[in-house]
């Protein structure tokens, strides 16, 4: 068998997070208990323990799929009920799956996982080919904006290899794709494979002469890391206010650090800024990560911004480029999955948390939820767990947003129940 | 042209930090749980990151199970002293005293009992957050664990009610006597930690580089042997008719004495170490745990129980 990192895993430059949407039926976890298998992640005690529970139930083969099957409950179950995260590496990259269930009742997980991912593998299986699943998988993948999408028609060994089946199978997909707006807002490819085989994920093998495109691994490789390629405005929330005014360091008494992570966009010293809601404007003094000084941040760097003058700030507030500042609303209208079990109720008074801001939110208005398997709109009053809706919030404090579209940090929110503090529902800004 | 992204390091760099930094700006009293082991050591640096010049918003605490190697308390005390942060050590044995922990036998392994000591810590100081080292790769049941995970008053996690956490936004909000477990490097494996040990230079406490040791090979575990505790006691003493020999090892997790074995390796260095995790073949907990194997669930059921 080849390895998929002949140079050691030494010298990692970037990191791509991924997702993985199917059924337990697709070959969902054969084909991820494959990539960690192939790249070397499964431990030779890991593999015992496998075989052994393979063993006991009465399998003839080492089942690959047990690897990511998770928790006793789950177990029991025989199904995969949450989100579980998986790594490996390849000598270049340093990879994060998000597994998530496929089911109908599990679209909150889904969501889940594809909140922080920048690909999504969508399998289908090659004697099925597209089904309602398939639709729903997609439309979530493309609500959460996932960049690229990854069709692998699996199962391809049961197909007898047929091109005709695949071709007719990715003819069927960019149909349905153009009719929800995917094709034309992401980057999307076919790959036929056998995650059970190994068929096209790390090894070519010879069953599929005529597929002369890229396999799984190379694919995973030379997609781009970043959320997106666009240039973004620069958001910068402030998590926490360093002052260290007491310290016996008489040069710190006047010391003043914003902390927090570049969401979007870059900064650099010398630039100026405007911290809201207050608008108050400055320029960037510098920009700290311990104790380097560095010349410019770019996204996802968490750094300590100082600036030129006093100004009084804390948590809540954002830096912003002055020319480049988002709206402050009180008002929005979103795209919401509702994660909790009690369904959501439009007297109650809810807390969304935006960037690093809190404010209490009342339900104004819920304009339709979304079939997630026919795509429809339909009129409703009630939300309930796994339902995805377009809603209208009044806000008691102003946020800072951006469109979801535009932004995926400042246009993402999670409504929080007061009287539990659970997470109960997730919002795209429209 | 594709955009230029951080390194993986960086990025999970800058992930830790942005965690801490909610822990900080969302809790009221955290902790920051240090054992003087890697993965802590690791966090305490990501915290010199994301806090300084300031003082850590948080102090730093060890629940000493009383079977911790002296190299790695003497370390665990110089660090804290160091870098010039409180150190809170609550003590198994206390527990014991108390009543509050009783073994079924004098050599039961301690480490599950830990979780008693540190509920009772916890309710002692008022704290609302435990920051850990825990990592997701550790084990199958940390795979579905959150960054931030949710603690009922009696410490208890529960699979089924954890909170859905989505993008970077984390809910670290709790009522009185419920707590939030915080875990900044949940998406590091062994490889990260040991890169990231590189590159900063981090310095660790001797036992986790190969050294001569006088250890007893017991049904193919490497037990360390007569090892003297700060209590003046000597345990893991060899039962009759077995032999000490002396070998060289080193430690890739270092926890109670009695649950935790080093492995063989002649890697003296911290580049050495990253080399030899590239090229293992044997999990971290499947080669150096003697509490993890006893089912294939087991590490669930005693987080189910407040295990960290």
């Amino acid at each position: 068998m080849s390895t998929i990192q002949e140079n050691h895993m030494l010298e990692n430059d970037s990191l791509l997070r991924f997702m993985t949407c199917g059924s337990v039926d697709d070959g969902k976890s054969t084909l991820i208990g494959r990539l960690l298998f192939d790249s070397k992640t499964i431990l030779a005690d890991t593999m015992t323990n496998i075989a052994n529970t393979s063993k006991k139930r009465g399998m003839e083969a080492v089942d690959l799929s047990l690897l990511t099957d998770g928790l006793q409950a789950e177990r029991e179950q025989g199904i995969t009920i949450d989100v579980a995260y998986r790594y490996f590496s390849t000598g270049t990259r340093k990879y994060i799956i998000a597994d998530a269930p496929g089911h109908e009742q599990y679209t909150r997980n889904m969501v889940t996982a594809a909140s922080t991912a920048n690909l999504a593998i969508i399998l289908i299986d090659a004697r099925k080919g597209v089904l309602t699943q398939t639709r729903r998988h997609s439309y979530l993948a493309h609500l959460v904006g996932i960049p690229h999408i990854v069709v692998a028609v699996n199962k391809m060994d049961l197909a007898d290899y047929s091109q005709v089946t695949y071709d007719k199978i990715c003819a069927d997909y960019m149909q349905f794709a153009e009719e929800i707006g995917l094709a034309s807002a992401r980057d999307i490819r076919f790959i036929p494979m056998s995650a059970l085989n190994g068929d096209m994920l790390v090894d070519r093998l010879d069953n599929m002469p005529w597929y002369q495109g890229e396999t799984m691994i190379e694919i995973l490789e030379k997609a781009p890391a970043a959320h997106t390629e666009q240039s973004e405005q620069f958001r910068f929330p402030v998590q926490f206010v360093c002052r260290p005014h007491a310290s016996a360091d008489a040069e710190l008494h006047d010391f003043r650090g914003f902390m927090g992570r570049v969401e979007s966009g870059d900064i650099a010293v010398g630039d100026a800024v405007t911290v809201l809601p207050n608008g108050y404007q400055s320029k960037v003094k510098a920009i700290q990560l311990g104790d380097a000084q560095l010349q410019s941040a770019q996204t996802e760097q968490s750094v300590t911004l100082l600036l030129e003058d006093e100004i009084d700030t804390s948590r809540g507030d954002m830096i912003v480029k002055s020319n480049e500042a988002p709206e402050a609303v009180k008002q929005i209208e979103a795209y919401v999955c509702w994660l909790g079990e009690t369904p959501l109720s439009t007297a109650r008074t809810y807390i969304v948390r935006h960037t690093t801001r809190d404010s209490k939110a009342k339900i104004g208005h819920i304009h339709f939820k979304v079939d997630v398997n026919t795509l429809e709109e339909q009129q409703t009053s009630d939300l309930k767990m796994n339902d995805i809706a377009r809603v209208s919030f009044k806000l008691a404090q102003p946020l800072m947003v951006d469109r979801y579209k535009t932004n995926r940090a400042t246009g993402a929110f999670i409504v929080i129940d007061e009287s539990t503090n659970g997470t109960v529902g997730a919002g795209m800004i429209v | 042209m594709t955009k230029k992204t951080l390194s993986h390091l960086d990025w999970l760099e800058a992930e830790a930090i942005h965690i801490l930094r909610e822990v900080a700006g969302q809790c009221s009293n955290p902790v920051l749980l240090f054992s003087g082991g890697k993965d802590s050591l690791c966090i305490v640096r990501l915290a010199e990151k994301a806090f300084r010049p300031g003082r850590f918003p948080f102090p730093l605490m060890h629940i000493d199970t009383g079977h911790n190697y002296q190299e790695v308390i003497e370390f665990r005390d110089r660090r804290a002293a160091e870098i010039n942060e409180r150190l809170i050590v609550r003590s198994l044995e206390d527990s014991m005293a108390r009543g509050t922990v009783v073994l079924k036998h004098p050599d039961e392994p301690r480490n599950k009992h830990q979780s008693v000591t540190l509920l009772e810590a916890i309710e002692e100081f008022g704290f609302d957050c435990c920051i850990g080292g825990a990592r997701r790769d550790e084990e199958k049941a940390r795979a579905k664990e959150r960054i931030m995970s949710f603690r009922d008053e009696f410490g208890q996690w529960d699979p089924k009610n954890q909170r859905p956490e989505l993008w970077n936004l984390y809910n670290a909000r709790a009522h009185k006597g419920e707590n939030i477990r915080a875990f900044p490097i949940s998406n590091w494996t062994e490889m990260d930690v040991w890169q990231y040990i590189e590159r900063e230079q981090l310095e660790l406490p001797s036992i986790y580089y190969a050294h001569d040791r006088d250890v007893i090979l017991r049904n193919g575990d490497i037990i360390p042997a007569n090892v003297p505790l700060a209590s003046g006691e000597v345990i893991n003493q060899p039962k009759a008719g077995e032999a000490i020999v002396t070998k060289q090892v080193r430690f890739r997790t270092v926890g109670d004495i009695t649950c935790t074995a080093p492995v063989y390796s002649d890697a003296d260095t911290t580049a050495k170490i990253v080399i030899e995790t590239a090229t293992t073949t044997i999990t971290e907990r499947g080669a150096t745990r003697l509490d993890d194997q006893t089912s294939d669930a087991s590490m669930e059921l005693r987080k189910k129980e407040g295990y960290f």
